[in-house]
């Protein structure tokens, strides 16, 4: 069995997909539309919440008996934005390029619901263990879903995969361009992460029967 | 247990000493790691300077910034004067040698000047400082770079271009501070600052006339350079409206400095 039993399994490959928390939580959207833009930028924002809600939860799991119901939801702000912001200083003192890269994130990332929500759902009534699993787990399943909405808006965006030009040279009518293939600036605007994220779940939906509500 | 944390005397306890713990655990972070962020800082800013000017060996499209390490004695040796204008109202009151500015402000370098403060400065009517750095671009061209700071879409944008004795641009770096990636952020992609290479600010009669970010642009490409416009990004028409107002609004303010080199020149 080794380190993880079949339960602790269960906790990082249930959010992957069949709990995964933008299709079927329907949390953390607002960060799915804002950076999913490029590739490179949902990448940095997966692994940026997979630390903060692995850490998170286990900080919060730990202070769960000595957390006063009343103010649970307001000491669960304060843990995520101290660690969001010693994270960031630590990061411009020694690795500033880096910094840079996140800067735009560390707002979006105290923000974010997935990360709240996760706090309020399961690290006040589990252990360190299994809270830090389920952060990783949680993470993970946004970071897919994440991945997949940016490999889709970079590519019929802009024509490139992080970064990297895949489809040939807009301007000088080479590759696909050649044949009269134009890049869809509308895939840039933010309406259109929703509207992949639609599609994820209707795709997830009809192959899973059990999702559906009645 | 349950009724320990219920009680309000232990919630405003709890309150308070958390309060106190991570107010003093992130104010030791930040004070503990100020000295490496403002020495990053400095860096960044000479990296900067030195990359609008043109003297970097740069790849086929990624920014290459002149290594820190060795960054301090390249922008020693590059820049060949920081001078310092004093302006009010479109007039320069006076005008700075390094060595001037740094006698009469304690020893701070030109290059460290904020520009934000002074640009409040100048909006409560006093007068303001305007640096402007000058050494030699690739080409062996004299160039004369000035820092530009304004408004994005979320937050404040800058950069610094540098330009020759016609004010015609030689090369630019942007950065921001939260525009959104993929959109407004591009704005430090090398495609969108090569952009403005070779286009100028004044007209040929030598009125100031700056460089519009223009949407709907007939020449994607950017080979007509006395157009007066650069390609927009799709998807950010803020962030390139910020840009085209900021260098409109803070170059202008070098004018007098072009016209007084042109009349010397003459």
């Amino acid at each position: 069995m080794g380190l993880l039993s079949k339960k602790d399994t269960k906790l990082i490959t249930d959010p992957l997909a069949d709990n995964n928390p933008i299709t079927i939580q329907v949390l953390g959207i607002c960060s799915a539309l804002a950076i999913t833009a490029e590739l490179k930028a949902s990448l940095v924002m997966g692994i940026a919440v997979l630390f903060v809600l692995g850490v998170g939860n286990v900080v919060i799991s730990l202070m769960r008996n000595i957390i006063p119901s009343k103010i649970r939801i307001i000491v669960q702000l304060i843990v995520v934005a101290a660690l969001v912001i010693i994270v960031d200083q630590v990061l411009k003192a020694f690795a500033y390029e880096l910094s840079k890269t996140l800067s735009v994130f560390v707002g979006l990332i105290i923000t974010n619901c997935i990360i709240m929500g996760r706090f309020e759902a399961f690290a006040l009534g589990n252990g360190p263990w299994k809270s830090f699993l389920d952060g990783i787990g949680n993470a993970l399943g946004y970071a897919v879903i994440l991945l997949i909405v940016g490999f889709f808006r970079e590519l019929l965006g802009s024509g490139t995969l992080f970064g990297i030009p895949v489809l040939g040279d807009p301007i000088e009518k080479s590759g696909v361009y050649s044949i009269g293939y134009e890049n869809n600036g509308f895939m840039l605007m933010p309406p259109m992460a929703l509207i992949i994220v639609g599609l994820i779940i209707r795709v997830q939906r009809s192959r899973n029967k059990a999702l559906i509500e009645d | 247990m349950e009724n320990r944390t219920d009680k309000n005397s232990y919630t405003i306890i709890f309150a308070i000493v958390m309060v106190l713990v991570v107010g003093s655990l992130l104010a030791f972070t930040a004070s503990s790691l100020k000295p490496n962020i403002t020495e990053n800082k400095r860096m960044e800013k000479q990296q900067n300077i030195l990359y609008a000017m043109g003297v970097n060996e740069n790849g086929d499209s990624d920014i290459v910034f002149v290594g820190t390490d060795n960054v301090q004695d390249e922008f020693s040796s590059k820049v060949t004067e920081q001078l310092v204008l004093e302006v009010k109202d479109g007039k320069i009151l006076k005008e700075m040698t390094r060595k001037q500015f740094m006698d009469a402000n304690n020893g701070k370098e030109p290059y460290l000047i904020d520009i934000k403060k002074e640009q409040t400065k100048a909006k409560n009517g006093e007068s303001r400082f305007l640096p402007l750095f000058v050494g030699t671009s690739k080409e062996g061209k004299k160039v004369y770079v000035a820092p530009i700071r304004g408004k994005g879409l979320w937050d404040a944008i800058w950069g610094y271009v540098a330009v020759d004795a016609d004010m015609v641009v030689q090369g630019t770096f942007f950065d921001h501070a939260g525009e959104t990636p993929g959109l407004g952020a591009n704005i430090k992609q090398r495609y969108f600052m090569d952009d403005f290479y070779g286009e100028r600010l004044l007209t040929e009669a030598g009125v100031f006339k700056g460089i519009t970010v223009a949407k709907g642009n007939n020449d994607p490409k950017n080979d007509i350079k006395d157009d007066y416009e650069v390609d927009a990004l799709a998807g950010a028409t803020i962030t390139g409206d910020g840009v085209s107002a900021m260098i409109k609004k803070d170059l202008k303010l070098y004018l007098p400095f072009f016209q007084n080199l042109k009349t010397q020149m003459n």
